[in-house]
This record gives structure tokens, C-alpha cells and sequence, in this order.
């Protein structure tokens, strides 16, 4: 099972979502911004960073990155597709996912552990959580707080398609408590927090058990897994 | 050669944490009667095509599909700068409507 993390100009995280993938048991595959090659992989994520130096508006440019037309093609066939912060950004600049993501209301960039509510575990990327679940995931933006028409929120939320709400305080100012959503096909997620820093113990976020011990972004990578085995068998 | 500028400005309706930070400056220093600040973007472009109607509609389709996104930012104005044009020295003013056809001003929400 391989899944491929596209790494772009002014991408930061796209080392740690391959090593989150080898963790949670699949093949990481590296892929280049500027190729028309996905190179056969089942699953896709586009990692967060600061490509091309957020000129323009976040995720814009990459957005129209050679790769983004061989990644919209396995979007839209229901390959899974996470979009992690940056590449959140991207997704919602391609029109793969519906909204926007404006700077936080405070002005201020913030980094913390951030709590979770899964609100949908039917995705390719959630569906190894318990309904409901709160987890504990890294949060790390200045421009996270989405935003989308009162139509199209209602549109969300009606569909069941916010995967993560924001639990204790809202971090950036985000509609609705609004850390993540889905498309119609449930194939393409995208959020702010970064589940591919919660993948090994001891480098984790902080949990009630123990310090650096939250490893719930594994859970993210071992969904799209069986996701895939089940499109297989 | 025509230069086209393009302006986009945050929806009106979403809160504008640069705009804010910025009045917050001016309430500091003593400007406190102003009250309300915005910040916008603003895309000189130039080409060596004709200032006719297919450029126009190029611009008008790079402004909605690549200098906005029309789900947070609205194009506020499409006009031309041209050097033809005598503006007095140092006001740095564009000239809408300089070039015959191709320029429409203010017409907030181009899509």
C-alpha cells in the first residue's frame, strides 16, 4: 500500500508525513510539485508548509502546481486526498473542498496542542476512529480560520461533512468551531492541525497519560489503509 | 504596451485581522478618528498585446480565477495605466478609462 506525500516549494512537513506513513504501516512515497506523475500511488497527502511562501494567498500558487492536475483527476475518482494546513489551503484553492482560510482573527500566529472532536468517521482518513472521539493533534497557523457562505456552512454541516471541530478554546476565530472538513465523496479531507506530528511516542502531543505519549494521527494514515484494502477485496 | 491594474479587497463581510492591526496603530498614535482600516491588494500587469476586447477578457478571467479567490476576496476594479496619458508629476495616479474600452471601474464582484 504506498502512499505519496507531494512535497513543494516552501513545504515543512512533507519529511514528517512520510515518516508518519512508514509508522502506521504503508509505503511513504515522495512526490515533486512539478511532475505530471503520481507514480501509482492509492493515496495522496498534500503536507503543510508555507509554499511558495504563502504569496499571494495561502496554498495559491502551489494550487496550480503541474501535479495538481493528476491530483485532481484522483480526487475526483475517490482516491483518498488529505490536505494537512498548507495543504488544506491548496485543496480549498483548487475547489477540491469548499471555503476559505483567512488569517486568525487574533492576528497572531499560534502553536499548541490542539483538541479535537471527530464528527465524521465515515472518511477515507477517519474511519479507524470511534464516533465521536477526541483526540489531541498539533495546531500550527496563522491562517487557519475558515470561512465559507452561510449557504454553503449550512450545506457542510446538513451533509455531516465537518470531520473536526476545535474543542476548549477556538484557536483562530474558524465558523462553527470548523477544524476540518470533507468532500461529497468523503475521499478528500482536509484540516488545519497536523496529524503527522502525533504519530510516535515520545514526540507527540502532550496527553493526560503522559508527555509527548498522543499518537492519534496515526489513526489518520492506518484509515486510509483500510479504506484501501476494503476498495481492494 | 498596456499595463492593467487590478484591485482585490477582502469580502466586505469578513473580519480583517490586517486592516485591524493597522487601525489599532493609527488609535495609538493619535490618528484615533480614524476608524476603520482595510488592506486590499493591488496587481499592476503589463502586456505587449492590444488593449482590445480579448485582452480585456483575459484580464478580467486572471483577476476571478488566480488574483482572487472569490470565496474570501472580492475584484474591486479593473483599469489601465497609461503613459500616454500626462498625470501631474508625483500623484502616482492611475487613469481608468485611459485605453478605449478596457477599462470598468468599481464593478465589485467581476465574476
Amino acid at each position: 500500500m504506498r502512499i505519496g506525500v507531494v512535497t513543494f516549494p516552501g513545504s515543512l512537513d512533507d519529511r514528517d508525513a512520510l515518516r508518519g506513513i512508514r509508522l502506521a504501516g504503508a509505503e511513504p512515497v515522495a512526490l515533486w510539485h512539478g511532475d505530471h506523475d503520481l507514480q501509482g500511488v492509492d493515496a495522496i497527502v498534500l503536507p503543510g508548509g508555507f509554499s511558495y511562501g504563502d504569496y499571494l494567498r495561502c496554498g495559491a500558487i502551489a494550487s496550480f502546481s503541474p501535479i495538481m492536475a493528476e491530483v485532481t483527476e484522483a480526487a475526483n475518482r475517490g482516491v483518498p486526498v488529505l490536505g494537512i494546513c498548507n495543504g488544506f489551503q491548496m485543496l480549498t484553492e483548487a475547489r477540491l473542498l469548499p471555503g476559505g482560510l483567512i488569517r486568525n482573527d487574533h492576528g497572531a500566529f499560534v502553536c499548541r496542542d490542539q483538541r479535537l472532536r471527530v464528527e465524521n468517521v465515515s472518511t477515507s482518513w477517519t474511519n479507524g476512529f470511534q464516533a465521536s472521539a477526541e483526540i489531541i493533534i498539533p495546531l500550527k497557523n496563522g491562517e487557519g480560520s475558515f470561512i465559507a457562505s452561510a449557504e454553503e456552512l449550512k450545506r457542510l454541516e446538513g451533509e455531516g461533512r465537518v470531520v473536526f471541530r476545535y474543542l476548549g478554546l477556538n484557536p483562530n476565530g474558524s465558523l462553527n468551531d470548523i477544524a476540518g472538513i470533507t468532500n461529497a465523496g468523503g475521499n478528500v479531507v482536509g484540516l488545519m492541525p497536523h496529524p503527522e506530528h502525533a504519530t510516535e511516542p515520545g514526540f507527540g502531543p502532550d496527553t493526560p497519560a503522559a508527555m509527548s505519549s498522543g499518537v492519534d494521527g496515526l489513526t489518520f494514515f492506518t484509515s486510509a489503509m483500510a479504506t484501501l484494502t476494503a476498495a481492494a477485496g | 504596451m498596456p499595463t492593467f491594474v487590478v484591485e482585490v479587497m477582502p469580502k466586505a463581510e469578513l473580519l480583517d485581522p490586517q486592516g485591524k492591526a493597522v487601525a489599532g496603530v493609527l488609535a495609538r498614535t493619535g490618528k484615533g478618528q480614524f476608524t476603520d482600516v482595510r488592506v486590499g491588494k493591488r496587481f499592476e500587469i503589463s502586456t505587449d498585446a492590444a488593449a482590445d476586447d480579448a485582452t480585456l477578457a483575459a484580464i478580467h478571467e486572471i483577476a476571478r480565477d488566480v488574483l482572487s479567490n472569490q470565496v474570501i476576496e472580492d475584484v474591486v476594479s479593473i483599469t489601465t495605466l497609461s503613459p500616454s496619458i500626462a498625470e501631474p508629476a508625483g500623484t502616482g495616479k492611475a487613469t481608468p478609462g485611459a485605453a478605449p474600452g478596457a477599462a470598468t471601474q468599481g464593478d465589485r464582484g467581476i465574476a
